[in-house]
């Protein structure tokens, strides 16, 4: 095997990791990370290092995945937990909290460590599959709301209402996990 | 148009806000009610500190 298949072989785990982040299904992860691994040695490129071709790999993923995500829209569906409404756990009635929001302190602290990015990580992957989808579209892919919408069929208040409760969601799980132990 | 909004209401607006821009009217009811609550400022920073997690995220997994 030559450097740039075992880099690539190397990579692999980390292509599978956010593809199913993204997709939430094993099958097609592994097929977007087959098609990704394909394009990569139809035109094999030099890097500098192995970061460099990271990058590259995740920007070829990316599309990928958008191409899964159009192919198995229709099988998309929503799980119980992704009908749940965090709102009446944070606020009463009258819609004053319920418990006040704790102050995270300054945000370069936690910003800057890697194992806080592991619990984010942790905590997207928690997020139930079709809020996680939208989430990862949305901040990971960096698509846009008209863009999901269309991609997915779906309206622009289903959006929402789902980013908003994945939001709350991570949310609950950073504060559980992180902010609530420091 | 109502103007004094409950937490909950601007939680749902702050958070709509980071997809969608926010018709004028929202801006400042949700600027209106920070100045006035104890609490949802302290919501609007763990927002905006969510909000450079994804980001430094994202980078992260690309490099």
């Amino acid at each position: 095997m030559n450097s740039f298949a075992a880099d690539l072989e190397t990579l692999r785990p980390v292509l599978l990791k956010y593809a199913q982040l993204q997709l939430r299904n094993s099958a097609w992860a592994e097929d977007a990370v087959s098609e990704v691994l394909l394009a990569a040695l139809e035109k094999p490129q030099n890097f500098a290092g192995r970061s460099q071709l990271k990058t590259w790999l995740i920007g070829i993923l990316k599309h990928k995945l958008v191409d899964q995500v159009r192919r198995n829209s229709r099988e998309m569906s929503l799980t119980a937990e992704d009908g749940e409404d965090l709102d009446e756990s944070l606020f009463r009635p009258d819609g004053h909290w319920r418990e006040p929001p704790q102050d995270w302190g300054d945000p370069t602290h936690c910003l800057n460590q890697v194992d806080f990015m592991r619990v984010l990580e942790a905590c997207v992957e928690n997020l139930p599959g079709q809020q996680g989808r939208l989430f990862m579209m949305r901040e990971w892919m960096e698509l846009d709301t008209a863009e999901i919408c269309k991609l997915l069929s779906i309206s622009p208040t289903n959006l929402w209402v789902m980013l908003h409760r994945a939001r709350l969601r991570l949310r609950e799980c950073l504060q559980l996990n992180w902010f609530a132990t420091k | 148009m109502k103007f004094m909004h409950s937490c909950k209401e601007v939680t749902h607006l702050a958070l709509q806000a980071l997809d969608e821009p926010l018709p004028l009217g929202d801006r400042a009811a949700i600027r209106f009610h920070l100045w006035i609550c104890k609490y949802c400022p302290t919501f609007m920073r763990q927002v905006e500190l969510m909000q450079k997690a994804n980001e430094r995220w994202r980078r992260y997994s690309e490099e």
